[in-house]
């Protein structure tokens, strides 16, 4: 047992390694800085400053809320259903899901703009018929719309690992105890594919929440998230103990959605992705 | 043993016809069969047989290109699963993994709204049948394979169906187990008093279980007995080789009760054949008697003697055939012998297409020839 466990350390010595400088050193800056003035002295201003940014935490816990809910409702019945597919058309329209990840998030931002725009494709569009251009971006519709087009694969992936993996005779024993296509899905099915729906949730809320980009492209600087604002106070005014005191509370209350979340879970997250 | 006295005399289950294609793979060609109530009936055959697509048809997940079934006189080809009266039991069981014992058992009666009285009344019945009282709380990844079949058992059998399905019950259980769970299954279906349909590729769990047994083979019933009539009277070489050991040799019925093999006339108990009708004759092992040379009706030199436990296996040399022969007493190899077979022991059956298929001891079973070839991929289900 003792050389296992030597091994064991020898193993992991590289991820504690990166873990310690990338994850936990960063923390403590992030902490630091948070709870010290310019100066360098403790404080708790910055903090009791946030106050004023209540509003933004509140528009961006809403916005990915629903882009998370919107995902959640195209993702799951598309993994449900891809999954009773031939093995060949799984393998293809799970291509064409990651195909759009293979282009950088930005790109694909942009490429929204270029359609969302007053003089974009679907106003020039509209234009054909003698419509007037509908403002588009600078909504909130344009935000969520942004989030979750480039997070419904992280979504779709986990729900469609667990429902792939389910074995097809639970299904069936399901259907020979009584069960009709509904109720096979409310007594077996929703229960055994929570762990995906958990994870791809996970997956979608932590980077809507704290996305800056798409807000900015996409809200036509009309809308601040609270990434934006973290951004801002930390590329533009510099104000590192407030960036940093902003970072800390979004971090909480991730942690504390994904509390509340898991708890739905059962603590069962296996077949997820996140744990 | 037999329960022949509670089968009643209406069929419950009737196939007429069926025929199964998956692709251009004939699955099941035009099958018929009956199956009354209250009877223990075996689907016997091996892996590929269409014993597997045959319960899935009464099952309701296979539809049928062709033909009709049949419950209690209705025809239920559209009806779906769910609302047919029978109940399966899975090969590997397929419990629930998100629920308890008591949650998989009390399942099917959940779905059907009984009411949470009722079911814990009637599961609680349940875990008495299966022995399993104290399990309620019970993961089932944290039960053994042995008690997940219970549970599996107890939640088909809740629904009180008419007709249990049982697919390879047994197959994932070591052996002694696999004993004691056939005589279980076989006082319950009593017990219960309903109709079991039993799926097995194990020829001596079928004889020990079953009031009817039903040989299968490439999709057709080769033929259906009861397990006395399928061992002493085979219908054809492949029931003949399939159940139990056998000597199959070529014969030639000389006229009524009387045949010829190997260039002898022996004396038979069979009639009806043409005159000088070539047929296959079944002699088991255990009808063949070692006596001496001057005594014996054929004359051969023992060539392998293999302890059995019980008996010997020993095997001999006449002519071209090698005979088998099971006897408690012992030969040594190289001992010339004769061999005496009495009338009763010997059973003729007409030429069929799998004449000549199944000889003497000198080779190997197909299925050592399979599982050395790497062309042919050995799976342990049929789909």
């Amino acid at each position: 047992m003792k050389k296992k466990s030597l091994i064991n350390t020898i193993v992991n010595a590289p991820y504690a390694i990166w873990a310690t400088i990338f994850i936990i050193v960063p923390l403590v800056i992030v902490c630091y800085y948070a709870f010290t003035d310019k100066a360098g002295h403790f404080t708790f201003d910055n903090i009791k400053q946030l106050t004023e940014y209540s509003g933004v935490f509140g528009i961006s816990l809403l916005y990915s809320a629903i882009a998370t809910v919107i995902t959640l409702l195209l993702a799951y019945p598309f993994a449900y259903f891809l999954s009773k597919r031939s093995e060949n058309s799984q393998r293809m329209q799970m291509l064409l899901v990651m195909l759009p990840m293979w282009m950088n998030l930005l790109i694909r931002t942009y490429s929204w703009m270029n359609i969302l725009e007053k003089n974009g494709i679907i106003n020039n569009f509209l234009g054909l018929f003698g419509l007037d251009p509908v403002t588009m971006i600078g909504t909130p519709g344009a935000v969520i719309l942004g989030m979750v087009y480039n997070y419904l694969p992280y979504m779709i992936l986990p729900i469609y690992t667990v429902m792939s993996k389910m074995d097809n005779t639970l299904i069936e024993a399901a259907r020979d105890l009584g069960c009709n296509g509904f109720n096979t899905w409310k007594r077996l099915i929703l229960p055994l594919s929570i762990p995906g729906v958990v994870s791809g949730i996970a997956m979608v809320f932590v980077p809507s929440v704290s996305t800056f980009y798409i807000s900015q492209k996409l809200g036509g600087g009309t809308i601040m998230l609270i990434g934006d604002t973290i951004e801002r106070q930390m590329q533009v005014q510099y104000n590192y103990n407030l960036g940093a005191a902003l970072s800390l509370v979004l971090m909480v209350l991730i942690l504390v959605s994904m509390m509340i979340m898991s708890k739905f879970s059962d603590d069962d997250m296996e077949g997820g992705l996140v744990a | 043993m037999s329960n022949e006295a509670n089968i009643a005399e209406k069929n419950i289950i009737q196939l007429k016809d069926i025929t199964v294609k998956f692709d251009d793979d004939v699955i099941l060609d035009n099958l018929s069969l009956s199956i009354k109530d209250r009877e223990f009936v075996t689907l016997l055959g091996q892996s590929g047989c269409g014993k597997t697509t045959t319960l899935r048809i009464i099952a309701g997940f296979i539809n049928p290109q062709s033909g009709d079934v049949y419950f209690e006189s209705n025809r239920v080809n559209d009806l779906p699963p769910h609302k047919r009266p029978v109940n399966t039991i899975f090969q590997r069981y397929a419990l629930f993994p998100n629920y308890n014992v008591y949650d998989n058992i009390a399942f099917g009666l959940r779905v059907d709204k009984v009411p949470e009285k009722e079911i814990k009344e009637r599961v609680d019945e349940m875990l008495r049948l299966v022995n399993l009282q104290g399990f309620e709380k019970r993961d089932i990844s944290r039960l053994s394979g042995g008690q997940q079949q219970r549970v599996a058992i107890a939640r088909a059998a809740i629904k009180r169906p008419k007709v249990l399905l049982l697919d390879e019950p047994l197959a994932a259980l070591d052996l002694k187990l696999r004993k004691d769970m056939q005589n279980e299954l076989k006082a319950m279906q009593r017990k219960l008093g309903i109709t079991f349909v039993y799926v097995t590729h194990d020829q001596e769990e079928a004889l020990s279980m079953s009031d009817t047994v039903v040989v299968m083979h490439e999709g057709k019933i080769q033929q259906i007995g009861t397990p006395i009539d399928i061992y002493n009277e085979p219908e054809n070489a492949f029931v003949a080789d399939f159940i139990g050991e056998s000597n199959i040799l070529d014969g030639i019925m000389r006229e009524d009760y009387r045949v010829c093999l190997d260039g002898v006339d022996f004396k038979c108990l069979d009639k009806g054949f043409g005159k000088n009708e070539p047929v296959d004759v079944v002699i088991r092992p255990e009808d063949v008697d070692i006596v001496p040379v001057e005594k014996g009706m054929l004359t051969g030199e023992v060539t392998q003697v293999t302890f059995r436990g019980v008996h010997y296996e020993i095997i001999i040399d006449v002519e071209n055939f090698k005979w088998m022969v099971q006897t408690t007493d012992e030969s040594k190899v190289g001992d010339v012998v004769g061999l005496f077979i009495e009338p009763d022991a010997i059973h003729i059956m007409k030429k069929s297409k799998y004449s000549g298929k199944f000889g003497d001891y000198s080779s190997y079973s197909d299925e050592m020839d399979d599982i050395s070839n790497p062309d042919i991929e050995l799976g342990e289900d049929e789909e």
